[in-house]
């Protein structure tokens, strides 16, 4: 997910706009689309309703493409630091599309499918990812954008019970895997994933009959519409990075703790953007680094906060803060210099001209749950 | 006891020179579930419109400005410990502040009961 747009231009819709609207939705404009941000429950009862049973989140705003061809894996490397060759059919990997300094264009999911890769990427990239996609693999691959169909997120530890009822081949797939699949007969893919850190589901409907399954899904007793303000605040406390503002194309993965996408063997081959740089990186460390911030009192420190020693010095800046429902307090992420970044470090906060005492935490801020097997 | 109103959606209700304020329902329901209240100390001064205490959502901060210049008396110290207070009675419990007033003449630029409802169902 990423920037908001301006009120003034013309907004995108989704497929499920009418059902949005019909649910009470508050609907705020997010990367060029009409998105609900929250619907009448409120964010903090649409997040711990996630935590505890199965939320529904719209994300059709995001990009879908496949890309095919007998060099499709080798093209799509070419971008991205991950190791696709080595991935088996049916599974899904977390990547980032580099550029030539190592910074990161977007972050995205892939998962290899029979002749190619199924990509997921964020809506407020999509147009410029697809476009970097296709002038870099033209030639020996062929991306064809899935403007047709709707995303769905199924979301929280009731989601696989759910989605077996309807869907009961759903029941032994494992984290991270792709599966084509009819759900309440209609003819979907999905993979297992999401970005709550919940187990559940992201499921790729048909446009026209995206609503028809959303419906099928809100009629479960577990489930309950959730919107982009309980997203938010699901991701922060899984300790996920959001796009453009916990990394941009001024970090890099290991600036931004995700050194784990640069896989093994491309890191023997070095056959992505800004390699050298990235590799020297890993092999010599960064000035700063992505870590857990936890206020010790009450006060959420917002994106954009100063980050200072304790001797009042400047070390880094929040990129992502706020209130984590489930945590039940305060919770930030963000960049400190090195040397701070340290679990247990005290450091303040500037929240309104006042030092407001932190420290540096592991990640995630509550315990992930996925179905690893 | 007279009870006007700001733009901001702030309520303030006076009781001979000492007035209270707080944010009214639609302030609320704009602002969804709250998580934060940050309220003054007693003996600050504050001018019209300053920013005097703050609320915040899961989602954003926001603040709330004294409709009237004077000295603060009394920031609410229940909402700070639980913001949730302020949800469940804004116009009781759920009070803000109390300030020792000015300049009892910047009353007439807030609105009265009509007036204020009048605001609020031009906004939607």
């Amino acid at each position: 997910m990423s920037e908001n747009t301006s009120a003034s231009e013309i907004l995108l819709t989704t497929p499920l706009d009418a059902l949005h609207r019909a649910l009470g939705a508050k609907m705020v404009p997010f990367a060029g689309y009409a998105m609900p941000v929250q619907y009448p429950a409120g964010i903090l009862k649409e997040h711990l309703h996630t935590r505890e049973a199965a939320g529904l989140f719209d994300v059709s705003h995001m990009g879908q493409a496949f890309l095919m061809g007998d060099n499709a894996i080798e093209a799509f490397e070419a971008l991205v630091p991950g190791d696709y060759q080595g991935l088996a059919e049916g599974k899904t990997r977390y990547s980032v599309l580099l550029n030539d300094q190592g910074g990161i264009m977007d972050d995205l999911m892939a998962t290899r499918i029979a002749g190619g890769l199924y990509l997921v990427v964020n809506a407020a990239c999509k147009t410029q990812d697809f476009a970097h996609i296709e002038a870099n693999t033209r030639g020996r691959a062929k991306l064809e954008i899935l403007a047709d169909r709707a995303l769905l997120a199924l979301q929280g530890p009731k989601a696989g019970a759910v989605l077996a009822r309807l869907a009961p081949t759903t029941a032994d797939m494992t984290f991270m895997t792709f599966r084509k699949v009819d759900i309440a007969g209609i003819a979907c893919f999905t993979t297992r994933s999401g970005y709550t850190g919940e187990d559940g589901f992201e499921i790729s409907v048909p446009a026209d009959r995206a609503e028809e399954l959303a419906k099928k899904l809100l009629a479960e007793p577990e489930v309950e519409p959730i919107g982009l303000g309980a997203r938010d605040s699901l991701r922060l406390e899984a300790g996920l990075c959001l796009y453009g503002h916990d990394i941009d194309t001024h970090t890099t993965p290991i600036e931004g703790d995700i050194k784990w996408v640069v896989n093994k063997r491309r890191r023997e081959d070095k056959g992505f953007p800004g390699a050298d740089f990235i590799l020297g990186q890993l092999a010599n460390g960064t000035e700063r680094l992505r870590v857990g911030i936890l206020p010790d009192g009450r006060a959420p420190a917002r994106e954009g906060t100063e980050v200072q020693d304790l001797n009042g010095n400047t070390i880094g800046t929040v990129t992502s803060g706020g209130f984590g429902p489930s945590v039940g307090g305060p919770i930030a992420m963000g960049y400190v210099k090195t040397a701070f970044a340290t679990e247990g470090t005290p450091v303040n906060l500037i929240v309104r001209g006042k030092a407001l005492a932190a420290k540096i935490v592991k990640m995630p801020f509550t315990q992930k749950s996925y179905k690893t097997a | 006891m007279t009870v006007k109103y700001t733009k901001d959606h702030e309520w303030i209700s006076v009781n001979g020179d000492i007035a209270t304020v707080g944010i009214t329902d639609y302030a609320l329901h704009q602002l969804g579930d709250l998580v934060f209240v940050e309220v003054p100390e007693a003996g600050r001064t504050v001018s019209q419109g300053d920013e005097t205490a703050v609320v915040e959502s899961v989602k954003a901060a926001s603040e709330v400005y004294t409709p009237v210049s004077g000295e603060v008396t009394e920031g609410n110290s229940g909402i700070a410990d639980d913001p949730a207070t302020v949800s469940g009675d804004p116009k009781g419990n759920g009070w803000f502040f109390k300030i020792k007033f000015s300049d009892s003449s910047e009353f007439d630029g807030l609105m009265n009961d009509a007036e204020y409802k009048a605001y609020v169902a031009s906004l939607d």
